[in-house]
């Protein structure tokens, strides 16, 4: 089986990204699986950015920190990796000139020269590169043909031919002079199920439409713009609403609204947006009404790094709003456990009447994860807490109570507009009906109301992932995005013979007594992975559980787990 | 048709004795009436202060949110069921201070809501300080030596923002404040009414008697609230004379015509169904 990286690097601007859909969707197609990420800098041209494509006969859910093929866009991305790299490295002469570097890993192709010659336009040497790319794997051109057919249709005939020479003539380049073997020759003309490539804020997205969202509203703020930018180019299409606030407070505040009004509804931001939500986060939780905020961790605090990754927000996103009320989070590990779990924060949202968190973040959302279709009939859309016909039917005319106090805690409601009767919804302490109060007993009565919601919640939220059940001496603890790394430095331990295994929550918040099986926590010994430096969800255990787990293994420079620097780190705690 | 006691809450009411905002209510029940809308037709949004109180003594729809962010709720609660007529409600410290930039924007956006802001230049709930309308030199419990600010002029922002309707009430000017509400619920874009209420607890200078010698009617004949030129410089006159009635008006195409909602299903009505879906994961093979 092949297990193959591919690292593309140049200015922005210079269309690594272009470099890597290309790439990521040939191998896909090529019946492989694909994961591929980007590291950026926070500027829109210029610096130094590359993306990051690996590919595999197998499953793979995080980035290999081993390159296999470097592609040079321009100098300083040969400068800065040309001694670190020991795969093959495809360069262009014509960026080094005199002393450009020579020797069998280096593999010189005239980019540009190709693209200037087929095509006229210096920008299509990413399609002689991915030509070329795809030369030195072993892999058939055709698929990329076919996507340089459907990328540039509608730029016209000339363009999608001027592209698909210069793909031919970086692939034909490379056969002539790459003199290696062929990196993942086995896989090639060999059909899979179709899969699709997606990114996580696509997942997202598509999750909130297949959960019937109509109103979105939010502030640009990377990584969360991804989102909006996706569900804005198919309001029109699906009948949704995508609206630009002024600022975050404004998107809340419009969000609790529609949902107020009946309208499924979500928000998403990362952390310094979120920062600002914070009051109309304790406004959900006032007023009951449903809500699913998506927060897109980057490293913080303040700005931070703008364009990179960090799990930091966890225990500001469980505690996060003045006010004591329930909530729920979920920190998907990949895009399809994104797509399902968005769908799952609609429905609890609206069946408990509560705020629902997904916790995302840069790799999560930024990096394109190959996946299996996702199942539609396995999403639910289906109104929750509503007051039933039957029950409307029964009341006198204006007599309903918005917060009628009941055995589970959810009030069932009715919304705006209905015959017959109206809702009083109150930030201020409220009676049954939703009026202002300053009773002693109703403010007892109305707290107990809607912390009893608690017990049901939790018989909501799926356990840990364990792996093996019961067995291994050694688990980590992890959470989140930080899944695919985890997974596989653990089976990379086990292969040479390490007695360990993995727990991993996607389902973070709450979290019952005995979140982790006793049968485990007595025994075995257990080492938290997170990134980000204090080791949020080992303290977030100990507050909910009384565990303490006391040995971790934290990154916190704003790049993702590899899995080959968690299995040295994972070994350092463990003395092997 | 509906009549004014129709829109009576039972929930006790809790301003202090002669406040203005009596006033404000009595002519909303009248508006409503006149309007002969069913109270579950109605949706008023506030924020919080005295006047934010004010839904919960009508028998509407409310939703009574946070301070300063009447707008954005109004505006999601709209867009979200525009069957709804929705009216936002609150004083000048909610909507000028703390929900300042929501009422720029909620001009810009020009969604059909009704902004309904009792002035009265102080802050009453939180008993007696400063507001961004307070008169230059009043002194308040955060100002002692007088307030140094020159007074904000929300509406001639507004004219400025070319909001579609600018009206200025006055509670000592029952009649036309009722008509003012009527005009601003019927203008099909988003409407500003300012209403001038004397504080009677913690505002000493803008008195009954301070308004009564200054306040006087616009009218129909001899002005005209289409030239924006005309009603800028109504807007910005304060002190010894007071204008009240319709400052301007200019025909905007609504926020729901631009988003095509208008003459659709209300959104929150709508679900989409599993078929609905198919082909949109196409892209991602």
């Amino acid at each position: 089986m092949c297990d193959v990286t591919i690292r593309i690097g140049g200015e922005a601007g210079q269309g690594m990204k272009v470099i890597s859909g290309l790439l990521g969707k040939t191998f896909l197609r090529s019946g492989l699986y694909v994961f591929s990420h980007q590291d950026a800098m926070s500027r829109i041209r210029g610096g130094h950015n590359f993306s990051q494509i690996r590919l595999s006969g197998s499953p793979v859910r995080g980035p290999s920190s081993q390159v296999d093929i470097l592609i040079c866009l321009d100098r300083m991305t040969l400068d800065l990796y040309k001694d670190e790299i020991q795969g093959v490295i495809i360069y262009d002469r014509e960026h080094v000139g005199q002393g450009a570097p020579d020797g069998e890993k280096y593999l010189p192709i005239p980019l540009e020269k190709i693209a200037e010659e087929k095509g006229r336009d210096a920008r299509m040497a990413n399609s002689v590169a991915s030509g070329a790319a795809v030369a030195v794997l072993g892999l058939s051109l055709d698929p990329l043909l076919g996507l340089l057919d459907e990328t540039f249709a509608p730029k016209g005939e000339k363009v999608v031919k001027a592209n698909k020479e210069c793909a031919l003539a970086g692939y034909m380049s490379a056969g002539e002079n790459y003199r290696g073997n062929k990196l993942c020759p086995d896989i090639s003309g060999k059909n899979g199920p179709k899969r699709m490539l997606i990114s996580g804020s696509e997942a997202m997205a598509l999750g909130a439409l297949a959960s019937n969202i109509r109103f979105y509203s939010g502030y640009p703020m990377s990584p969360a713009t991804s989102i909006m930018e996706y569900l804005a180019a198919k309001s029109k299409a699906y009948g949704l609403i995508v609206e630009q606030a002024e600022d975050e407070i404004s998107a809340i505040n419009m969000a609790i609204g529609a949902s107020f009004s009946g309208a499924r509804t979500m928000v998403s931001t990362s952390g310094g947006g979120l920062a600002l939500m914070v009051e109309g986060i304790s406004l959900v939780g006032m007023t009951e009404t449903p809500l699913v905020i998506v927060d897109c961790q980057r490293p913080a605090p303040a700005t931070g790094l703008p364009t990179r990754t960090e799990q930091g927000d966890l225990l500001f996103v469980a505690h996060c709003a003045h006010g004591e009320f329930p909530r729920a989070i979920f920190a998907p590990s990949t895009a399809d456990e994104a797509f399902y779990l968005i769908n799952k924060a609609f429905d609890l949202a609206e069946k408990f009447q509560i705020p629902v968190f997904i916790l995302g973040d840069q790799h999560l959302n930024d990096s394109s994860w190959t996946e299996e279709a996702f199942d539609l009939t396995k999403t639910r859309r289906e109104r929750q807490g509503l007051v039933s016909e039957k029950d409307l039917q029964a009341l006198s005319p204006y007599t309903y109570k918005r917060y009628a106090l009941t055995e589970s805690g959810v009030s069932p409601r009715i919304l705006p507009g209905t015959p017959g009767q109206v809702l009083y919804a109150d930030s201020d302490e409220h009676t049954e009906e939703g009026h202002i109060t300053e009773s002693a007993e109703v403010r007892r009565g109305m707290v107990d109301k809607r912390l009893k919601k608690i017990p049901g919640l939790l018989k909501e939220i799926a356990p840990p992932r364990i792996y093996p059940d019961a067995a291994a001496a050694w688990y980590t603890v992890s959470w989140g995005s930080s899944f695919g790394a985890v997974e596989e430095a653990v089976r990379l331990l086990r292969e040479k013979g390490m007695n360990l295994g993995y727990i991993h929550f996607s389902e973070v918040y709450p979290l019952g007594p005995e979140a982790i099986p006793r049968k485990i926590s007595e025994k075995a010994d257990l080492i938290a992975v997170e990134n980000n430096a204090t080791g949020q969800f080992a303290r977030l255990l100990r507050m909910e559980t009384g565990l303490w787990i006391d040995r971790k293994v934290l990154k916190f420079d704003g790049r993702p787990f590899s899995a080959q620097e968690l299995v040295s780190q994972i070994k350092k705690q463990i003395g092997g | 048709m509906t009549k004014p006691e129709d829109y009576r809450s039972g929930d006790p009411i809790a301003w202090c004795p002669g406040c203005g905002n009596f006033g404000i209510l009595n002519a909303w029940k009248k508006a409503l009436s006149q309007l002969d809308l069913k109270p579950e037709q109605i949706l008023m949004v506030s924020g919080i202060g005295q006047a934010a109180k004010l839904p919960h003594y009508l028998r509407c729809n409310t939703f009574n949110g946070l301070h300063g962010r009447a707008l954005p709720a109004a505006t999601g609660a709209k867009i979200a069921n525009h069957e709804l007529v929705v009216i936002a409600e609150g004083g000048d410290g909610d909507g000028y201070a703390e929900g300042g930039n929501h009422f720029i924007h909620a001009m810009r956006r020009n969604v059909d809501l009704s902004y309904f802001v009792h002035n009265n230049q102080i802050y009453g709930l939180t008993k007696g300080q400063a507001s961004p309308t307070s008169d230059i030199c009043m002194v308040t419990g955060t100002t002692p030596e007088g307030n140094p600010f020159s007074p904000e002029r929300p509406l001639a922002l507004a004219v400025a923002s070319n909001c579609s309707f600018v009206a200025r009430g006055y509670v000592g000017e029952m009649d036309l404040l009722k008509d003012l509400m009527v005009e601003a619920i019927k203008n099909e874009s988003f409407s500003l009414l300012e209403i001038l209420q004397p504080c009677v607890s913690f505002n000493k200078s803008n008195t009954y008697d301070w308004y009564k010698d200054r306040v006087y009617k616009l009218e129909a004949g001899s002005y005209d609230p289409f030239s924006q030129t005309a009603a800028f410089q109504k807007a910005l006159e304060w002190g010894d004379r007071i204008p009240i009635g319709v400052l301007y008006r200019s025909h905007r195409k609504a926020y729901e015509e631009f988003a095509g909602l208008k003459g659709t299903e209300p959104l929150f009505r709508r679900v989409r169904k599993t078929e609905d879906l198919k082909g949109l994961a196409d892209e991602f093979f």
